[in-house]
């Protein structure tokens, strides 16, 4: 389970950081502002050598006690940092690419929504009710809207259940007492449509975050 | 092949409303037409040069967001070009530059035989004043694509005859 994901731009200052709200945030900001060198360095070593191939993937970073940081670029040479527990042995290379992938995936998306200027903040808000008719994905929205964040990230445990037209779905969070919305499908599901993509952008990338931080491995 | 029609009309719409609203017809306002269709032009090209994973290039549809890339190949500015005329322009014009030539300073010639936004106007030398606008926004899209892979440059286009265009990237040194 990833503990803390950030994206860092070109000229090194954060474009998004989360991290698990438990724990004291001030921790993983300043190891992920200190793995910037460690990247740093793996870019400029990498490049003096006569390696045709650089990988996006640079594996892993340094390791602690806790925690172990592994890192990534892209060609635009904006970095994703991951910060990932130890105790956590189950979590393989793989895991970390495929995490890393699906991490790039949702960028590109960010950096093709018209609404989000590069070099910006990305922000994940709740979309504020506007009198913009977007047709059937008002419904779709306002569904969304409530930020069920609190709940995955307590790691809420997934139970596979039939989804409401009785097709199996991924893993639903349980509902939990007194919530008063619907179980909702957990967030790839949400990316997987190709317009609501386009839409919900940044929204799309904070669930996409959450989702890899509650990995259930 | 219908994604690909699609583009250039909207491409031929979105020159013909620009120069329609011309309040100042002097070539004070033709400069900014240009250089909005060429802003136009800038942004989506920093959104097509994020790439994404080789392995979803096959299974998307031609004209999707993404163009494939594997690895970090770009040792140098002529991978990055190389890159452009091949991936680039096959992921949005559906075929590839057909020469790139460099005096190995920074400049370099990118040349289309037969640019697909100028090849259903003429072919010969009608309409040659008209040309330079409809390259406008392909200007920016390279220098877009350019600015993303970390190059500042200056991109200009020349037509000698439809539809023949040159597209000259200048590289600047900061």
């Amino acid at each position: 389970m990833a503990v803390c994901v950030a994206v860092i731009a070109k000229e090194n200052y954060p474009l998004y950081i989360r991290s698990i709200p438990t724990e004291n945030e001030l921790k993983f900001h300043y190891m992920v502002h200190t793995s910037l060198d460690v990247v740093d360095e793996k870019i400029s070593a990498m490049g003096k050598a006569l390696v045709d191939q650089r990988e996006l993937y640079l594996g892993l970073l340094y390791p602690t006690e806790d925690y172990k940081v592994y890192g990534y670029v892209t060609n635009s040479k904006v970095k994703f940092v991951m910060v990932v527990d130890s105790s956590n042995t189950a979590l393989r290379d793989n895991e970390i690419r495929s995490m890393f992938r699906k991490l790039h995936n949702s960028y590109t998306d960010v950096m093709c929504n018209p609404f989000y200027n590069p070099g910006d903040r990305i922000q994940s808000s709740p979309p504020i009710d506007t009198d913009v008719t977007l047709g059937h994905h008002q419904d779709f929205i306002k569904k969304h809207s409530r930020a069920h964040i609190p709940h995955l990230l307590l790691g809420v445990p997934c139970i596979p259940r039939r989804g409401p037209r009785g097709a199996p779905c991924s893993q639903q969070p349980r509902r939990l007492r007194g919530d008063p919305s619907q179980a909702l499908p957990m967030a790839p599901s949400l990316s997987h449509d190709a317009v609501s993509r386009f839409i919900l952008g940044p929204r799309a990338f904070d669930s996409m975050v959450t989702s890899m931080m509650v990995q259930v491995c | 092949m219908a994604d690909a029609a699609l583009f250039e009309f909207l491409h031929t719409e979105m020159v013909a409303e620009l120069w329609a609203h011309h309040s100042d017809p002097g070539p004070g306002g033709q400069k900014m037409s240009l250089s909005v269709l060429e802003g136009m032009g800038f942004r989506v090209g920093q959104a097509l040069g994020e790439s994404p994973t080789a392995s979803a290039w096959p299974k998307r549809l031609p004209l999707s967001p993404r163009l494939p890339q594997e690895t970090l190949a770009f040792r140098e500015e002529l991978d990055v070009l190389k890159f452009l005329c091949k991936d680039l322009w096959v992921a949005v014009f559906q075929k590839q530059m057909d020469s790139l030539r460099t005096n190995h300073q920074g400049t370099y010639v990118l040349q289309d035989n037969s640019f697909p936004l100028l090849i259903r106007m003429a072919s010969g030398l009608q309409y040659l004043e008209e040309a330079p606008k409809f390259l406008a926004f392909t200007c920016g899209l390279l220098r877009g694509t350019l600015s993303t892979l970390g190059i500042k440059s200056l991109v200009t286009a020349s037509v000698a005859s439809l539809p023949t265009c040159k597209f000259q990237v200048v590289i600047q040194k900061t």
